[in-house]
C-alpha cells in the first residue's frame, strides 16, 4: 500500500532528548501543473500557460517565493495579478513558525482557486527530499531545499510536457537574499529579487507601491550606520533569546503594549498572567518603537525614575523628524508616580493594515510621504508612493513593514485605496475595517443554506412543537425594528397564579451546526448597528423575515414559560420549542399608550398591564439585590431620506415599557443559564461581569469628593445606594454625570465557557446575579445561538454535536465573540461620532455642556444633548505655551484663569464647529463661550440666547 | 470486551501542543508523510527463536516488538489456576529499558504493564481455542524493543504470529490497530507524536474475517457522532494489518516447506 522508503530523521529537542521520527518519501505527490503530461492529477492547480507581462521573464513561468519573500511581501503575493505560484512545504512551514497571520493569509491564497497557488509537499517527495548535511545551518539547508525543488520543477516541466508545441514553462525563484540568489544563479536557476520582478511587470505598475520597504538581508547593520543621516534615535531591541532568559529570570516582564489614546508619548503595558498589573511607559526612547497591541518585554525603571502620567492631551502634530519632546513629566509630583518601565524588546508584532490618509507634502514630486492612521493609537507611517497626487484626499490602507532604529516613524507600504475622505460610504468602510467587522456580502455557499421561499410551516413541524398560536403573544420593540427576536405573553391561571411566557425566535432551526451559514455567523459574532446601516450576522431573509417574530404571522419560537405567583415568585419553569402567532408587534410608545388607555381591555392590553406590574416587582427586587443602574447617553439620528445625511438627532427616551421587556429578558436569561449549567457543567456558555478592582473607582470617588459627596464602592449594592443618594438639588444633572463616570469604571462583561473557570467567577456584577447568559437575541448574537443549541439538547428537542460539548473549542469561540462584541460597540460609537461630525458640518452651534475631566492642558466636556464628549485645549499642545491664561491645579483638578475656575461638573457653554482647516482629518472643534475668559473664550454667536432651542431649527441649510 | 473511561490529565496542555504542530496539513499529509488512512510500514519475521515453541518479531514503523509463546504445557506454578475444561492463557508484557528516548529501568510489575498484560490475556483467551487443551497453560511473553506509538497493537500482532508459529489453534487471526481523531479528521495507526497531541484515540483488536471486536479501548472523550468514523477507519486498519500478516505467514510456511522438502 505504501510505495515509499523509510527514512529516519533525527532531531534534538530540549537539548537532550533525541527524537526519532519516521519520514516517508512518496512518489504520488504530483507537480500540480496543467502543462505536465506525466502526473496523473485530477485538477491541476497551476495553469498550462500562465500569463503575466514581465520584461524580465518574457516566457510563461511559475513563481517560487522563499520564506522571507512570503513573510514580507504578502501584500504583493495577495494581489490578483500574481498567480501561478508554487508554495513549497518548507516555505509554508517556516512561515507558519514565524508569523501566524501571514501563514493564514498564505493559506487563504492557496484555498482560492482563482489565484492558482499550489502547495508542493517537497519534503515528502522522493526526488526533492534533501538530507541535512553535517554542520549545515538551518538557513543554508532551507535554501538548498528550495533550490533542489526549483531544479526539479524545471526538469520535470521540461521533460514531461503534455503538448510538445506549447511553450516551455519555467520556474522563477524569488528571493531577496543576495547570497542565496547568487548561489541559485550559479546553479543555472532563474532567480530575482521581488523588487526586480515586480518592477518588471509592465502590466501592473501599481504593484510597486505595495512592495514592503524592508530589504532583509540586503541592508546589514553596517548599512544603517553608513546612511547619510547616521542618527540612531532608538535603543536597540534585545534579541529574542536574551528576552526569554530575562523574562524567565524576572528581570523583564512580558505584556501587551497599549498606547494611550490621549497622548502619543505615553502607553501602558498590561503584564501577561497578572491582569491587574500595568506598567507605565513614557517618552520616545522608552516606548522604543512599540506599536499598539504589540507583545513587548519591559524592564522596570528604578523607583526614583518612576513617572506619573501627564494629564495632558497630546497628539503627534508636526511631521518633522525632530526628536524634541514636549515636557511631560512633572518630577515634582513624586507622590503620584506609578510603576514605570521601558521597552527593551518586541516579542511579537501585532501589526495589521491600517486605514488613514496621506499627509500633504510640501514637495509635489516627493515619493516619500507620511501616512496618518485613523486610529490615534497608531503612529504615523512613512511610505513611498508615486501616486501621491491621486491619493490626496483619499482614504487609503497601509501596512507597516518595519521600524529601523534611525527612523522616527515606522516604514510601510501602500495596500489599497478606499475612496474619498468625508464621503459617507468611504468613512463607513473605514470604520468597519478599523474595527475588523466582517462586512462583505454573504457568499453563495452561505445563501445556499437558506430555506426556500415562500416558506411555510408544515405538519411535521407542528408535530414536534407545542402549538401556542392561540396565546395572546405580542412583541414590543424600538420603532423601525425589523429583526424582532422576542415576544411575551401573560395569562391568569385558575389557581390564582399567572403564566408568563417569553418567546424567542427559533434561529437554530434554520442555522444548523457546521454549515457555511453557521460558520459565517460564528465568525461575525453579532450584528453591528451603525447609525445608518446594519451589518447583519445572518442573511436578511432570516433576520428580517423568517426568524423575525412579526405581528400576525406564524413563526417558530423557543419558549420559556414560567408559572408565577402574583408577587412574581417563580413556581415552575419550563422550556419548549413552539409555534406562535404574535397578535401585535408594537413600539415602546404604542405599548405604553395601550397600558395607559383605560378604554382598551383586549387580551393583549390586559397582558401588557399584568406584565408591567410584575416587571416593577422584579426590578425592585433586582435593585434591592444590588443591581446597578448606570447611565450613558444614546442618541438617534433622523436621516434625510434622499441624501442619507443626518438632519436631526434626539437622545433616546426611556419608557416604562422598555424596562418591562428588559426585566423579562433578564429573567429568561437567568433561568436558561441555570438550566444549561446544571445539564452541561463543563461546557455551558455563560456571561460574567467581574467586579472592578478598587483602583478603578478612584476617579469616581475623587469626582464625588469635589462636590462633597461620599461614594462607597465596596459592593455593587453600596455603590448603587450611594449613587442614588448623590443628588444635589441645584445641579439636576450631577447624578447623571456621576453615573456616566461610574460606567467608565466598570470592567467588560465577557462570555466564557463554564468549564474553564471556578464557579465563584461566574458572577455578574452589574446585574447582581450569580449566573447569567444570553438567550434572548439569537438573530443578532451568536452566543445566543449556542445557548439555544445547548438548551435544545437538554430538553431533548435537538441532537448535540461534537464542537458544542468541547470546552476548548467553546472557549475559543467565546474569545472571538468577546472580541467581536467589543469591536461592534466601538464601531457603533465611531459611527455616532462620524454622524455627529456630518451633522455639524457647515454649522456653528452653541450648547450647554458639563466638565467631565480636567487635564493639565485641557478640559473634557460632555454635551448631554448630543451625547458626545469633546476636548477644549487650554494650552498649546507642547504644554509650554505662555499664551494661556489658565493655571492648572493638580490637587483639586481645576483650571483657573483670573476669577474663572473650571472644575469637574461645572456647567459651561461651548461652541461647536467642524474644523475644516485640516481637510485631511476633519474633527469637531469645541470652544469655550461661557464662562467668559478674556483672550480665550469666543464671543457667542448672534442667536446664543436661545441655547435651549434644538439646533436644527437654528441653522437651516 | 473492555471499555473504560478515565479522565485524561494531560488535557490542560492540549491548546499549546495543537498550536505547535500541524498534525495533518491542508494537502492531507501527516508529519511523517503518510495520508490519513495509511498504515506505517509493517515488517515481520516468524520463528526467530528455536528454544521457544513459537516466536515472532514485528516492526510497525518505529515500534518494534518481540513475542514468544510457550505451551501448551502443564500448569507449573499455582495449581489453583487449573481449569478443567480449557487451557489458561498467561501473558506478560514488558518494555525494554532502551525502548524510549530516555533510558529507564522498567519493573515488570508496574501498573501500566499489568494492565497491558491483562488486556493481552483477555484478547488471546478470546481467540485461542482453549477448550482443546484442558488442564494446561499457554504462556505468551511480549516485549517492546522500541516504542513509537501503538504499543498494544504491535504486541497483539506479534503475539498472533508467535501463536501461529507455535501451532496453537485459533479461531481467527487477531489484528490490532489504533485510530485517532485529531484536528477534526480520523487518522489511522497514530504514531507517538500524534498520540501526544492529546486528542482522543481508539485501540481496536479484532478478528478480521468475522469482523468481531475482541478489544476496544479509549481513554478520552469523543463525541458519539465521530465514534463511528473512527471505528470504521480502525476496522479497515485491522483488515490491512491482517493482509500483511497473512502474507508473512504464507511466505513463512512456504519457505519452511521448501526447506523441509529440500532436505
Amino acid at each position: 500500500m505504501l510505495k515509499s522508503k523509510t527514512f529516519v530523521k533525527k532531531t534534538r529537542k530540549g537539548g537532550v532528548l533525541k527524537v526519532v521520527r519516521e519520514h516517508y518519501l512518496r512518489d504520488d505527490i504530483w507537480c500540480g501543473s496543467a502543462a505536465c503530461g506525466e502526473c496523473p492529477q485530477d485538477k491541476p492547480v497551476l495553469e498550462a500557460e500562465p500569463e503575466i507581462d514581465s520584461s524580465l521573464c518574457g516566457f510563461p513561468h511559475y513563481l517560487i517565493p522563499d520564506t522571507n519573500v512570503v513573510l514580507h511581501q504578502m501584500d504583493v503575493l495577495a494581489d490578483s495579478a500574481i498567480r501561478n505560484v508554487i508554495v513549497l512545504q518548507t516555505v509554508q512551514q517556516e512561515v507558519r513558525h514565524r508569523s501566524g497571520t501571514t501563514y493564514q493569509r498564505l493559506r487563504d491564497q492557496s484555498n482560492n482557486p482563482d489565484k492558482n497557488f499550489y502547495v508542493f509537499t517537497n519534503e515528502h517527495h522522493r526526488e526533492t527530499y534533501t538530507e541535512r548535511e553535517q554542520g549545515e545551518s538551518s538557513n543554508d539547508y532551507n535554501d538548498r531545499v528550495i533550490h533542489v525543488a526549483t531544479r526539479w520543477y524545471n526538469k520535470h516541466l521540461q521533460e514531461n510536457r503534455k503538448d510538445g508545441d506549447a511553450p516551455k514553462v519555467k520556474v522563477v525563484l524569488l528571493t531577496n537574499d543576495r547570497e542565496n540568489r547568487e548561489k541559485a544563479q550559479k546553479e543555472g536557476l532563474l532567480a530575482y529579487t521581488v523588487h526586480q520582478y515586480v518592477k518588471s511587470l509592465s502590466g501592473n505598475p501599481e504593484l510597486v507601491d505595495r512592495l514592503a520597504q524592508v530589504d532583509m538581508g540586503e541592508s546589514t547593520d553596517s548599512d544603517i550606520k553608513n546612511e547619510s543621516t547616521g542618527r540612531v534615535l532608538f535603543p536597540e531591541h534585545l534579541p529574542l533569546s536574551q528576552l526569554q532568559t530575562g523574562i524567565k529570570s524576572g528581570r523583564f516582564l512580558q505584556g501587551s503594549f497599549m498606547a494611550s489614546r490621549e497622548n502619543y508619548l505615553e502607553a501602558n503595558v498590561l503584564v501577561h498572567g497578572d491582569e491587574s498589573r500595568s506598567i507605565f511607559i513614557q517618552g520616545h526612547a522608552h516606548l522604543n518603537r512599540s506599536v499598539n497591541e504589540d507583545v513587548v518585554a519591559v524592564e522596570m525603571l528604578p523607583e526614583d525614575q518612576w513617572k506619573c502620567p501627564s494629564s495632558m492631551v497630546l497628539q503627534d502634530k508636526d511631521g518633522d523628524e525632530e526628536t524634541s519632546e514636549p515636557d511631560l513629566g512633572s518630577p515634582k509630583a513624586r507622590s503620584n508616580a506609578i510603576p514605570s518601565g521601558r521597552v527593551v524588546g518586541v516579542i511579537k508584532r501585532n501589526w495589521r493594515p491600517y486605514c488613514g490618509v496621506l499627509q500633504p507634502s510640501g514637495i509635489k514630486e516627493a515619493t516619500r510621504h507620511l501616512f496618518m492612521p485613523a486610529e490615534r493609537k497608531i503612529p504615523k507611517i512613512r511610505i513611498e508612493t508615486r501616486q501621491a497626487e491621486t491619493l490626496q484626499g483619499q482614504r487609503i490602507v497601509v501596512s507597516i513593514d518595519g521600524w529601523p532604529r534611525n527612523s522616527r516613524y515606522p516604514k510601510g507600504h501602500f495596500v489599497r485605496k478606499l475612496g474619498e475622505v468625508g464621503d459617507k460610504d468611504t468613512e463607513n468602510e473605514v470604520l468597519l475595517l478599523e474595527h475588523d467587522v466582517p462586512h462583505q456580502p454573504f457568499s453563495q455557499a452561505v445563501l445556499n443554506c437558506l430555506p426556500s421561499t415562500p416558506w411555510g410551516i408544515t405538519k411535521e413541524d407542528l408535530a414536534c412543537r407545542e402549538d401556542l398560536r392561540d396565546l395572546p403573544i405580542c412583541s414590543v420593540d424600538p420603532p423601525g425594528c425589523t429583526d424582532i427576536d422576542d415576544a411575551l405573553h401573560y395569562l391568569e391561571k385558575p389557581n390564582g397564579n399567572v403564566e408568563v411566557g417569553v418567546h424567542i425566535a427559533d434561529v437554530t432551526h434554520f442555522i444548523r451546526p457546521n454549515t457555511p451559514l453557521d460558520q459565517e455567523a460564528a465568525n461575525r459574532g453579532n450584528t453591528v448597528y451603525l447609525c445608518d446601516k446594519r451589518i447583519d450576522m445572518v442573511p436578511e431573509l432570516l433576520s428580517s423575515n423568517i426568524c423575525s417574530l412579526r405581528g400576525k404571522e406564524e413563526r417558530f419560537a423557543f419558549s420559556c414559560i414560567w408559572e408565577m405567583t402574583k408577587d412574581a415568585e417563580i413556581v415552575a419553569t419550563r422550556f419548549c420549542k413552539s409555534v406562535i402567532c404574535s397578535k401585535a408587534a408594537m413600539t415602546y410608545a404604542e405599548a405604553q399608550m395601550r397600558i395607559d388607555d383605560k378604554n382598551r381591555n383586549d387580551a393583549v392590553t390586559f397582558g401588557l398591564r399584568g406584565l408591567n406590574a410584575l416587571a416593577k416587582i422584579l426590578k425592585k427586587r433586582r435593585i434591592d439585590a444590588g443591581a446597578l443602574t448606570l447611565a450613558s447617553i444614546e442618541v438617534r439620528f433622523h436621516v434625510d431620506s434622499e441624501t442619507h445625511d443626518p438632519i436631526d438627532l434626539e437622545t433616546k427616551e426611556l419608557r416604562e415599557t422598555n424596562s418591562m421587556v428588559e426585566e423579562f429578558m433578564l429573567l429568561a436569561n437567568i433561568s436558561v443559564a441555570k438550566k444549561i449549567l446544571s445539564d452541561f457543567p463543563s461546557c455551558a456558555m455563560l456571561r460574567r461581569h467581574p467586579q472592578p478592582p478598587p483602583s478603578n473607582y478612584d476617579i469616581l470617588i475623587k469626582a464625588g469628593k469635589s462636590k462633597g459627596v461620599d461614594i462607597e464602592t465596596d459592593t455593587s449594592k453600596s455603590l448603587a445606594v450611594s449613587l442614588d443618594q448623590a443628588t444635589i438639588p441645584s445641579e439636576p444633572y450631577f447624578n447623571t454625570l456621576l453615573r456616566i463616570i461610574s460606567t467608565r469604571c466598570m470592567m467588560q462583561a465577557l462570555y466564557f465557557c463554564s468549564g474553564t473557570l471556578p464557579e465563584s467567577d461566574f458572577f455578574h456584577y452589574g446585574l447582581a446575579t450569580p449566573i447569567y447568559t444570553h438567550f434572548t437575541s439569537p438573530i443578532r448574537r451568536y452566543s445566543d445561538i449556542i445557548v439555544h443549541r445547548l438548551l435544545a439538547v437538554s430538553i431533548n428537542a435537538d441532537k448535540s454535536f461534537p464542537d458544542l460539548l468541547d470546552k476548548y473549542k467553546s472557549q475559543a469561540l467565546c474569545n472571538n465573540l468577546n472580541f467581536r462584541h467589543k469591536m461592534a460597540q466601538y464601531a457603533g460609537r465611531a459611527s455616532v461620532e462620524l454622524h455627529t461630525q456630518l451633522f455639524f458640518k457647515n454649522k456653528v452651534t452653541e450648547e450647554e455642556g458639563f466638565v467631565l475631566f480636567v487635564r493639565k492642558n485641557a478640559v473634557q466636556v460632555l454635551i448631554p444633548k448630543f451625547g458626545f464628549e469633546g476636548t477644549i485645549f487650554l494650552k498649546s499642545q507642547d504644554g509650554r505655551g505662555v499664551d494661556s491664561p489658565f493655571v492648572f491645579n493638580e490637587e483639586e483638578s481645576s483650571q483657573t484663569a483670573g476669577d474663572v475656575k473650571l472644575r469637574m461638573f461645572d456647567r459651561v457653554v461651548v461652541q461647536i464647529t467642524v474644523e475644516t482647516s485640516h481637510i485631511q482629518h476633519q474633527k469637531l472643534r469645541i470652544r469655550l463661550v461661557k464662562p467668559e475668559v478674556p483672550g480665550f473664550s469666543v464671543p457667542p454667536v448672534a442667536t446664543s440666547d436661545k441655547i435651549s432651542e434644538p439646533p436644527v431649527k437654528k441653522v437651516k441649510t | 470486551m473492555c471499555h473504560k473511561i478515565r479522565h485524561p490529565r494531560y488535557w490542560l496542555i492540549v491548546p499549546f501542543k495543537m498550536a505547535g504542530l500541524e498534525i495533518i496539513s491542508d494537502q492531507g499529509y501527516r508529519i511523517d508523510g503518510r495520508r490519513s488512512s495509511e498504515l506505517r510500514k509493517v515488517c515481520a519475521r516468524m520463528g526467530v527463536f528455536t528454544q521457544a515453541d513459537g516466536s515472532a518479531y514485528i516492526e510497525q514503523g518505529n515500534t518494534k516488538a518481540l513475542a514468544t509463546v510457550y505451551g501448551p504445557h502443564e500448569v507449573r506454578k499455582g495449581r489453583g489456576k487449573i481449569q478443567h475444561d480449557r487451557a489458561v492463557v498467561n501473558c506478560q508484557f514488558s518494555m525494554a529499558t532502551f525502548s524510549t528516548g530516555e533510558r529507564k529501568s522498567r519493573p515488570k510489575g508496574d501498573r501500566r504493564s499489568q494492565e497491558m498484560s491483562m488486556h493481552l490475556r483477555q484478547t488471546f483467551e478470546a481467540v485461542i481455542v482453549t477448550e482443546l487443551f484442558p488442564r494446561s497453560q499457554i504462556d505468551i511473553y511480549v516485549q517492546i524493543l522500541q516504542a513509537d506509538g501503538g504499543n498494544y497493537c504491535a504486541c497483539v500482532n506479534a503475539a498472533t504470529l508467535a501463536v501461529i508459529d507455535a501451532g496453537i489453534p485459533m479461531k481467527d487471526y487477531v489484528c490490532a490497530c489504533t485510530a485517532g481523531f485529531i484536528q477534526d479528521s480520523p487518522l489511522l495507526d497514530i504514531s507517538y507524536v500524534e498520540e501526544s497531541a492529546g486528542a482522543p484515540f481508539l485501540t481496536v483488536a479484532m478478528m478480521p474475517k468475522s469482523e468481531q471486536i475482541v478489544l476496544l479501548e479509549m481513554n478520552s472523550r469523543l463525541h458519539a457522532d465521530n465514534m463511528e468514523k473512527v471505528l470504521d477507519l480502525a476496522t479497515q486498519g485491522c483488515k490491512d494489518v491482517f493482509a500483511v500478516l497473512d502474507r508473512h505467514v504464507r511466505d513463512h510456511v512456504s519457505e519452511s516447506h521448501a526447506l523441509m522438502t529440500a532436505s
